[in-house]
């Protein structure tokens, strides 16, 4: 029985209850393989989409941590829960009307400003972000540095949650990557020049010629493409 | 001489006028304001409530990150913070003799935060710009004139968060002088105002212009009937009181002279001669140019 692949079981608690997993598993593996059918609160299992915030203690650690269940692998006597989804105000804006504004955020976020700097968000951030800094440099309109410290966020909701101030960071930092990158980020001059090529109908003879390929043609072109195209 | 600068939220938004000015008068007397990097909230409003230790997290966290400055050699050995905003001086005060009197409090703070990499070790003190320049040899300050104005009679206002409660004041709360020194230094003609101290209304504004317009009428007229002709302030929020609610003192006191409000640094950065970048005098409601028009064709 040579084929037989040994796998350590692990003991966790899910919502409580004690299961037994294979190590190694993720938060979401391992509760697929509890039995657990789950149809919230997972979504690309890459990392990418934030579907999965989950919450957990490690055996002899006050600590709350937060992380990805896609991305955080379980340990003994791990206790687990997730929150598949945080309530929160969501402002109602039309981008095209904003303006830079340094008090952007104390319009449609106004609770930003009862931040008290305590770093909870920073601690159970699974992205590692400094959120609290976000949050600090939205208080004082610098949009910049919102965009820049928050790009990374995921918006899974987890500082949301557990902020005292009741602040939605999340959507606070949404806000002001959105009026960067609409007004204040700099601008490439290829994508305007692209348009124009676009609008000219440079690659309309192209895009013929590739819809009469073979799937093989297509893929050989594809591996074989230029990638040190100019993008100045 | 390097010092770590606190600025607060209001002087990086409503009163970028003090900041500019601020930091380009320092300059001119070889004091350079470096921003403390990743600085957050001073903590205001202070809170009245028994149980606010966690409103001291927030101060806490500035002076652990002017320490860091001092360990990655940023500046080396300042262990002052400078602050221009009164009310962020205020509050960054009170909570640092908090921390140094209340080892207990401290250490529940520091407990919470143990994502930084240090302890505050209470070595942070906390100091208002007027008070930096208090030690400066006035001889320095006076050499940087370039626009004498000996005419101009100006009348300094306090407000309340410089001087009071009395542990945290710059000068003595009921008959403060820090100011009327500088500007005597500066070689301006100073006019008392018996009202310097008297409360502006502060955020009473929010919910009732009107108690403020009231208040900065007496505090003005006072300073009037002295024959001021500038009043010069510290605070962004006596700041706006002061300037803005002008326009509405008008229209219930039809012969009301509107009377110009500048940041002390403005007044400086006129008198150093600076280039105009240093004053962001748009930010100013009530209009200072006749004043300033008047005065020069007098000095000629």
């Amino acid at each position: 029985m040579d084929d037989v692949i040994k796998v350590k079981l692990i003991p966790i608690y899910i919502l409580s209850r004690k299961y037994y997993v294979p190590e190694g598993s993720t938060i979401i593996t391992a509760m697929e393989y509890a039995g657990f059918k789950l149809k919230k609160g997972v979504g690309c299992r890459e990392g990418f989409c934030g579907a999965c915030a989950s919450i957990y203690r490690l055996p002899n650690d006050y600590k709350l941590h937060g992380g990805l269940g896609c991305q955080t692998v379980v340990q003994e006597d791990m206790q687990i829960v997730q929150i598949p989804y945080v309530p929160a105000p969501k402002a109602i804006y039309d981008l095209e009307e904003l303006e830079p504004d340094p008090n952007i955020f104390l319009k449609y976020y106004p609770e930003t400003y009862r931040c008290l700097s305590c770093n909870t968000c920073t601690k159970v951030c699974p992205q590692d972000l400094q959120v609290m800094d976000y949050v600090q440099a939205a208080i004082r309109g610098d949009i910049e540095r919102v965009a820049e410290l928050s790009f990374d966020c995921l918006s899974c909701g987890l500082c949301a949650a557990r902020c005292p101030a009741e602040i939605t960071q999340f959507n606070v930092a949404l806000l002001g990557r959105r009026i960067y990158g609409k007004y204040l980020s700099k601008k490439g001059k290829f994508v305007e020049k692209r348009l124009k090529e676009i609008e000219e109908g440079k690659y309309e003879e192209g895009y013929k010629e590739l819809m009469t390929l073979s799937k093989e043609d297509l893929k050989k072109r594809y591996f074989e493409r230029d990638l040190n195209f100019e993008i100045t | 001489m390097k010092i770590p600068y606190y600025p607060g939220c209001t002087l990086k938004t409503k009163a970028k006028n003090f900041e500019t000015s601020a930091i380009a008068v320092a300059k001119a007397l070889d004091i350079e304001f470096v921003e403390i990097p990743r600085w957050n909230c001073c903590g205001a409003v202070p809170s009245l409530s028994d149980d606010d230790l966690i409103r001291h997290i927030a101060p806490v966290r500035n002076f652990i990150r002017v320490e860091e400055m001092n360990q990655d050699g940023i500046v080396s050995d300042e262990h002052r913070i400078v602050t221009l905003c009164s009310m962020c001086f205020n509050t960054l005060k009170m909570s640092n003799l908090r921390m140094k009197k209340n080892k207990e409090d401290l250490r529940k703070i520091n407990d919470v935060m143990y994502l930084e990499k240090e302890h505050y070790k209470q070595d942070v003190e906390v100091v208002h710009f007027l008070e930096v320049l208090k030690d400066i040899p006035p001889s320095k300050i006076k050499e940087q004139i370039k626009n004498p104005m000996p005419e101009l009679k100006v009348s300094p206002y306090y407000g309340c968060t410089l001087l009071r409660p009395k542990e945290v004041g710059i000068d003595d709360p009921e008959d403060p002088l820090i100011f009327e020194d500088l500007l005597s230094t500066l070689g301006l003609n100073v006019v008392n105002n018996p009202l310097k101290t008297r409360c502006c209304g502060s955020y009473q504004v929010v919910s009732d212009k009107n108690i403020v317009s009231s208040l900065v009428y007496d505090i003005l007229t006072n300073a009037k009937k002295n024959e001021a002709e500038l009043i010069v302030t510290s605070c962004p929020l006596c700041f706006f009181n002061l300037d803005r609610r002008q326009k509405d003192i008008i229209k219930f006191h039809h012969n009301f002279e509107p009377i110009p409000i500048l940041y002390f640094t403005q007044l400086m950065a006129i008198l150093f001669g600076l280039n105009e970048d240093a004053f962001k005098f748009e930010e100013n409601y009530v209009d200072y140019k006749d004043l300033f028009e008047r005065k020069e064709l007098a000095s000629k």
